[in-house]
């Protein structure tokens, strides 16, 4: 089943004597239960394209759709609605507030829909199992280590059961183990849970988890590698194949 | 260069700059239009009573002038050492771009300098304007009449309020540059980097702390609101002391608990932004609880000074309707070989060829006894021994005051008040100073009896009755005695007495009727002096007219010298906190971001930032609110002589100055942290 949709958007920068085209006509699918990843080069038009989909920014031109709502079309208390109760955002710097304790930072995401607390406290520590982070739940930002901060972050997104997750360099801050066992929690979700995960990510290594990779180079999909039925290393060799191709700075990543 | 760099340095921070700006301004004004007070009402119409009352005020405003620049240049320098911090992070770049040291002293001082002449001219102006306004409230105040009224600039006063306001600012750029003296690059660097941490108190230790401190808040009120009798200066001292270690600790122990109790109610605090809210009105108190502290006793000071005075005024001139009934009195006592020895005024008058009586509508001429034998201790009875004890700075040789009733009821009747009677063998004390009447209300009761110019008499009432004999513009009369006709002995005349009314007129009618008294007395006393040696007699006189004018005076310097006190201070709070408030949510804006992205309305953004800002200016207010109810119970007691009526007005009237001043900056300080966190969408 087709979740989002998006056409032939555009979005252009600056004015008409410096026009910088972030994104030229990009057009894609994503399936309900799929995990896709976004790959390009830093100033690829990769986060633009998030934050199109997420609504934090606007497009020039085009649509997307989610679930047959036309998302470029909505209006202040229409955004935020759709953006509270369809989306889960997981960002690079984690944006955990460092007041609040790990189980406060999860359980805003529901108050701000006014979930009642019994439900809330059910809902968290359900999610708190599936991303291993129970032990760490009453700790502050500050006591966690990189990983577990971000996965105190993807439980937030997730906790709402929004319709798509997106994910902007969600292993971009963390140390090679610590992105592996988020990856790894990312693929439990999406596999056993039918979460559909959207991630933006210059790191090959990261996108070889998702199962659907599409590539922009220069504001356009240069190129887009389905994993089948392939292990993770094969798919992994596949995406460096296309990166190489693609040129630039992506292979200064690995 | 440097200009241009600290014009735009100005310019970008504007948003920083404006509280500080706007608190300058009105430092600068208020100065200025107390300062100007002087200058500005010399075209009043006023007598020469109330003129040199003027000048009484002027000079005690000077006076305060001094205190106030004190507490203003404090201000100052807080809030400029305030914003210096919040851009270390530029700091660091100038000195990493290999900019000296004092080259960024510079930058900051043609900073200081374009900021401060920019006040200057600014407030200087709003206060010219705003003194034209004091004139009228100077007018209104002394009663006087505004119709030579004119634009009027002080010169004495600009030039006084750009003194102060340039040593103020010298100060701060001498702070400044020790600060930049001192700065280290590293620490600049890293100042951003600041990990919050939060740490819960241990809540049994807040508990017992805050029990504690509340019930040595509780001695403290004890002792100064009710049990004043035991209270000595030093004594005093201590319980203010305690009062501000009190409120510290409250204020600490409440920012531990107040988390503690909300998370406790885990519906409301898993609703909407609630957790967000009170975690940060939390670390935010926890941060600041000594400027909290500050704050509240500063705003109790207010709350008392400004009410207090309003007080003082109201009553005063109520006190005048009701404690000066008659327009005139002298009273005249001359001493011979130790003794007393009583001599009629109005035969005086007659020696030296003067009629006092000619000049009055209605008169009483009577005189009161003295008894030797009849001082203070003695009218105590039984009693004496626990009075002494319990008040040992009590003078009790002095001669109490007798008066016949016949002659008490003829002035009573002059008085248009109520009159006595009494039985062959009784006696009544009439008394209306709080404290004394107390004493003697405790010393007598109904059938004390009482050996009075030899003869044995009763207490009729058991207690005190109102009333008094010299006219005054407070409750002053400590206690006169009336004892019936047929009890006294001519032998003991004392002080003899004439009041009077003038004849109905206009006011300048009774004005001109008091020259012509005025002058004959002094006319008379001019010839009788030489005749008498000055340590002898003593002789005064009262009229409605003098008391009214140094009532009226009195009440204004008190007034203004409350509104200036009160209102600096009530200004320097609500900065420190606005300040406080406006930073902390500078360091907060990525939180709001991250709210927003998650999905937060806009209107609960507001609305939590709303709380935030509330319960931060709330709290300080509200303790200062609880200090001021035993406060103005001490001051209630202190200022007794002088009144203490219509005090609720008086509370309504500093209540809405303390809401105009101090919500408005809680208003401005909302919107900006509101156009703050907007800002970055």
């Amino acid at each position: 089943m087709e979740l989002l949709r998006i056409q032939q958007i555009e979005k252009y920068y600056g004015n008409k004597s410096s026009l910088t085209k972030a994104i030229d006509g990009i057009s894609f699918s994503v399936e309900k239960g799929e995990f896709v990843a976004i790959m390009g080069a830093s100033g690829s038009g990769k986060t633009t394209l998030l934050n199109c989909i997420s609504t934090i920014d606007k497009v020039t031109a085009g649509h997307i759709f989610l679930e047959n709502t036309d998302i470029t079309t909505l209006r202040g208390k229409e955004l935020n609605k759709f953006r509270r109760e369809k989306l889960g955002f997981i960002f690079q710097d984690f944006n955990l507030l460092d007041t609040l304790t790990a189980y406060e930072n999860i359980a805003l995401a529901l108050s701000i829909q006014k979930v009642s607390a019994d439900e809330t406290d059910k809902a968290i520590k359900n999610v708190a199992r599936q991303l291993d982070i129970t032990g760490v739940l009453n700790k502050y930002p500050y006591q966690m280590s990189g990983g577990q901060k971000q996965r105190i972050a993807s439980a937030r997104a997730i906790v709402t059961n929004p319709k798509l997750v997106l994910a902007d360099e969600p292993t971009g801050a963390l140390d090679s183990k610590s992105a592996k066992m988020l990856l790894e929690r990312f693929c439990y979700l999406n596999r056993e849970h039918d979460a559909t995960i959207m991630m933006v990510t210059h790191d090959s290594f990261t996108a070889s988890y998702a199962s659907r990779v599409i590539f922009i180079k220069d504001g356009r999909i240069f190129n887009e590698i389905c994993r089948g039925s392939d292990s993770r290393k094969q798919f992994f060799d596949k995406i460096i194949d296309v990166v190489t191709l693609l040129g630039g700075d992506v292979n200064d990543a690995l | 260069m440097l200009f241009k760099l600290s014009v735009s340095n100005i310019r970008r921070s504007l948003r920083d700059y404006a509280i500080y700006f706007f608190t300058l301004i009105i430092g600068v004004s208020v100065f200025y239009v107390f300062n100007a007070i002087g200058e500005q009402t010399a075209f009043l119409k006023i007598s020469e009573n109330t003129s040199s009352m003027i000048e009484l005020l002027d000079t005690m405003l000077s006076g305060v002038s001094v205190f106030v620049s004190f507490i203003l240049g404090l201000l100052i320098v807080y809030a400029s050492r305030f914003l210096m911090k919040r851009r270390n992070k530029e700091f660091a770049l100038y000195l990493i771009l290999g900019m000296g040291k004092s080259k960024i002293s510079a930058i900051l001082l043609i900073e200081t300098i374009i900021i401060g002449c920019g006040s200057l001219l600014v407030g200087l102006a709003v206060g010219v304007g705003l003194s034209q306004l004091m004139s009228s409230l100077v007018a209104n105040l002394f009663e006087a009449d505004m119709t030579e009224y004119k634009f009027l600039i002080s010169g004495k006063a600009i030039a006084k309020t750009a003194v102060y306001f340039g040593i103020m600012y010298l100060v701060v750029m001498v702070f400044n540059s020790i600060m930049i003296g001192k700065l280290k690059l590293i620490s600049l660097m890293q100042s951003g980097k600041k990990s919050e941490k939060l740490k819960l108190k241990n809540p049994a230790l807040c508990i017992v702390i805050f029990l504690a401190s509340v019930s040595a808040l509780g001695y403290a009120y004890y002792k100064v609101g009710w049990d004043t009798t035991h209270l000595s200066q030093e004594l005093m001292a201590k319980m203010i002391a305690t009062g501000a270690i009190a409120t510290f600790l409250i204020f600490w122990s409440v920012s531990g608990m107040l988390l503690r109790v909300v998370m406790s109610m885990k519906k409301t605090y898993f609703s909407g932004l609630n957790s967000f809210t009170f975690r940060q009105i939390s670390s935010k108190v926890n941060t600041t609880v000594a400027s909290m502290t500050v704050i509240c006793l500063m705003l109790f000071v207010t709350i008392c000074t400004l009410s207090s005075a309003f007080s003082i005024r109201n009553s005063m001139n109520a006190n005048i309707a009701s404690q000066c009934p008659a327009d005139f009195e002298l009273y005249y006592t001359e001493h011979e070989n130790d003794g007393l020895k009583y001599t009629d005024i109005t035969e005086k008058y007659k020696t030296y060829g003067y009629d006092i009586t000619e000049d009055f509508s209605e008169y009483v001429h009577f005189h009161s006894y003295l008894d030797d034998n009849f001082v203070f201790r003695d009218s105590l009875g039984e009693y004496v021994d626990v009075i002494s004890e319990q008040y040992p700075f009590l003078d009790m040789t002095s001669q109490e005051i007798i008066v016949k009733l016949s002659d008490y009821n003829k002035l009573m009747q002059l008085y248009d008040r109520d009159t006595f009677s009494l039985g062959e063998d009784e006696f009544i004390i009439v008394c209306d100073f709080a404290s004394i009447k107390k004493i003697r209300d405790d010393s007598i009761e109904v059938g004390t009896e009482l050996n009075i110019m030899g003869k044995t008499l009763r207490s009729k009432y058991a207690d005190c009755q109102d009333g008094f004999i010299d006219i005054s513009s407070q409750h002053i009369n400590s206690g006169i005695f009336i004892v019936p006709d047929s009890a006294v002995d001519e032998a003991f005349a004392g002080a003899d007495y004439f009041i009077g009314n003038y004849p109905d007129g206009t006011r300048d009618d009774k004005s001109a009727t008091e020259k012509t008294v005025v002058d004959k007395y002094d006319n008379m006393l001019r010839a009788w002096r030489e005749t008498i040696p000055k340590n002898k007699y003593s002789i005064g006189l009262n009229t409605k007219i003098t008391i009214a004018e140094a009532t009226i005076g009195l009440g204004a310097i008190v007034t203004f010298l409350g509104l200036y006190i009160g209102l600096i201070f009530l200004i320097s709070c609500s900065v420190i906190i606005a300040l406080k408030q406006l930073s902390d949510t500078v360091d907060s804006m990525q939180k709001y971001e991250i709210l927003r992205k998650i999905g937060a309305e806009e209107k609960d953004i507001s609305k939590s930032l709303f709380r935030q800002t509330g319960i931060f200016f709330l709290l300080p207010l509200v303790l200062a609110c609880v200090h001021s109810v035993f406060g103005m119970k001490f001051s209630k007691i202190v200022l007794e002589a002088l009144g203490t009526e219509k005090m609720t007005e008086s509370i309504i009237f500093s209540s809405a100055i303390i809401l105009l001043i101090y919500g408005g900056y809680f208003l401005i300080t909302y919107l900006c942290s509101k156009s703050i966190i907007r800002e970055h969408k």
